[in-house]
């Protein structure tokens, strides 16, 4: 009688969990009803975590004597990897969040592996398919762990290279056989234990090689294949590597809820695994990418293409010029690339917007699918910088305007305004969705130097003879931008 | 009377079928303004792994066990509570210019009370 109530407790806060979590995420389909979408997805998740206390009433014989402690160390954990993550996360800065993401990314991942871990040295399991499952479980888990730390050390600069080795996809197919073999070896009893009477000619084996050891090698084997997979993969497909492991970490957690018997972790874990699946396949197409191409393949290899012949030259201009020019313009479309969030330009930007609106000006942004280091991050940046979200426009609602639009003014992006990708077949970006701003009436580019972007391709945009370039860090230009428009003493137009 | 919940066989696999498509839906109708806080947001919630953890430590009953699982419950939490706190940090960031006040926020925010009030 005493385990009834903590069951249906736990049962109900759990059903309302994962009710929450849908309805949550439900409503994260537009930024009107966003913020009250996570706060009901937190309310479900505080439930949840509350009721989980009630599994204290339910714990086996075997762990009864330890439940004053471990309801302790619970606490504790709880407290402290709440309390870190939260100050981490309210304190970072927003050009920083994809490496956030990554982390707390790699900490899901990590815990679904643990979860496995205790499971695998606990008592062991009854059933075949169980045990397949946590092992599976595991394996994802600890490979998301592992390469998503890899992906934050990337995207925080703490690795700058690709780092590739010959032979690196065998190697790691080996690896991932050895992980699977490993696997096997624990579900076929491989090393039963020490215990087992299996006569003393196999005694030795299984000194040599217990089953817990055969676990600390799986583990062992499963992180080193996370972080091989991701050390040769570069920074700028990071976005992609991101949102494969969230969807990993999702599928690791949902296995793990199943082995747990909780059907909260396995909606969670597998809307998650889903989600992060549909994003992964909606980024690569936006880089014109297979997601395949992305983790077997170095862009740099293949960067060979011909290059078509370019006409023109680059027509430097000034800063102050370039922001007159664009406070008689009657419409301005804003390009804004990862250079413009580099240069921590976006406040500036805004300014700049406000100081053309205010003189009658119309202005819009146009935001590339994958501009900035993880799909949406430029929207985000600019909003912080205030900019309201009516004004950013996506690249199939604003494309068709570029033609009938005074100036186009790109900021630190390249790539994706090529119109090689368009044009030129024999481009490595060919098929690529981007921004017609070679199409406006005329385009100015704020680029730090005459370097190419991350596909290392010349940009025939720069060379039109409708574009002109200024030279300088991006939020340089913009305040030199802004004195040279405020300069004009123009009285504002209502 | 029990109210523990079996899974089993074939019963997993519909949840997991079913979680999935209503992932893939949910998110398919996302903006990609939103991808971003969507992706935190989805992070933030695979971190219910914090309760599976609480329950592995909970059973733990070997040093060892305890050991990993409060490596679980740890992690889970720093899971959980960073993705929420990022994510709500960040969607409150979204505003819009539809009503042009000073404080464009707040006056769209107080636009939307007087409707809801209205309906009621």
């Amino acid at each position: 009688m005493l385990t009834l109530l903590p069951q249906l407790g736990i049962g109900v806060a759990d059903f309302a969990a994962a009710l929450l979590f849908l309805y949550g995420l439900h409503r994260m389909a537009s930024p009107v009803t966003a913020p009250s979408g996570i706060y009901l997805a937190g309310i479900g998740m505080a439930v949840a975590v509350l009721a989980s206390f009630l599994y204290a009433f339910l714990v086996e014989a075997a762990a009864r004597p330890y439940l004053p402690t471990n309801l302790a160390l619970a606490i504790i954990a709880l407290g402290i990897g709440a309390g870190i993550a939260w100050w981490a996360g309210r304190t970072v800065a927003m050009t920083a969040m994809p490496q956030m993401v990554a982390i707390y990314n790699g900490l899901g991942g990590g815990a679904a592996a643990a979860i496995a871990a205790v499971e695998l040295f606990g008592v062991p399991m009854q059933s075949t398919a169980v045990l397949g499952m946590t092992l599976l479980g595991a394996m994802i888990g600890a490979v998301s762990l592992s390469g998503s730390l890899i992906a934050w050390a990337k995207l925080d600069g703490v690795i700058k290279q690709p780092v590739r080795i010959k032979g690196q996809q065998v190697v790691n197919g080996v690896l991932l056989l050895i992980v699977i073999a490993l696997g096997v070896g624990v579900v076929v009893g491989l090393g039963a234990g020490v215990g087992a009477s299996t006569g003393s000619g196999t005694h030795a084996v299984d000194n040599i090689m217990s089953r817990s050891n055969l676990i600390d090698l799986f583990f062992l084997s499963a992180l080193a294949l996370g972080i091989l997979m991701t050390l040769p993969i570069g920074g700028a497909d990071m976005p992609v590597v991101i949102s494969i492991f969230n969807a990993f970490t999702g599928l690791a957690v949902g296995i793990e809820g199943y082995v747990l018997q909780n059907p909260a972790l396995m909606i969670a874990g597998m809307v998650v695994g889903a989600a992060g699946m549909l994003l992964t396949l909606l980024m690569a197409k936006a880089m014109n990418r297979s997601v395949s191409n992305v983790v077997f393949s170095n862009f740099g290899a293949q960067a060979k293409h011909k290059q078509g012949k370019i006409q023109g030259s680059l027509k430097p201009v000034q800063a102050g010029d370039a922001g007159i020019a664009m406070r008689y313009a009657a419409s301005v479309i804003i390009v804004p690339g990862y250079g413009l969030a580099v240069s921590q330009g976006q406040g500036k930007l805004y300014e700049f917007v406000k100081l053309l609106q205010a003189g009658g000006v119309s202005v819009k942004f146009a935001v590339h699918p994958v501009a900035g280091r993880m799909p949406g991050q430029m929207d985000v940046l600019l909003a912080e910088a205030g900019v309201p979200y009516d004004m950013i426009f996506q690249l199939e609602d604003i494309n068709d305007e570029f033609v009938n639009t005074d100036i186009a003014l790109v900021i630190g992006a390249n790539d994706v305004v090529n119109p090689a990708a368009r044009t030129d077949k024999n481009s490595a970006i060919f098929g690529m969705p981007i921004l017609n701003a070679d199409r406006a009436k005329h385009v100015y580019v704020i680029k730090r130097g005459e370097g190419k972007g991350y596909a290392g391709i010349v940009n025939g945009l720069f060379y039109g003879d409708n574009c002109s370039m200024v030279y300088g860090d991006a939020q340089a230009v913009l305040i030199k931008m802004i004195e040279a428009v405020r300069g004009l003493g123009l009285p504002a137009v209502a | 009377m029990d109210f523990q919940i079996a899974i089993s066989g074939m019963v997993g696999l519909y949840i997991f079928m079913l979680a999935a498509f209503a992932g893939w839906v949910i998110i398919g109708r996302v903006p990609a303004i939103l991808h971003t806080p969507l992706m935190s947001g989805s992070n933030f919630v695979h971190g219910i792994v914090v309760v599976g953890g609480i329950y592995a430590l909970l059973n733990a009953s070997t040093t060892q066990q305890q050991v990993i699982g409060f490596a679980a419950v740890l992690l889970g939490a720093g899971n959980a509570a960073g993705g929420y706190a990022v994510t709500d940090r960040m969607l409150a960031m979204f505003k819009t210019s539809v009503v042009p006040l000073k404080h464009p926020a707040r006056g769209h925010r107080a636009s939307v009370k007087v409707v809801h009030a209205k309906k009621d």
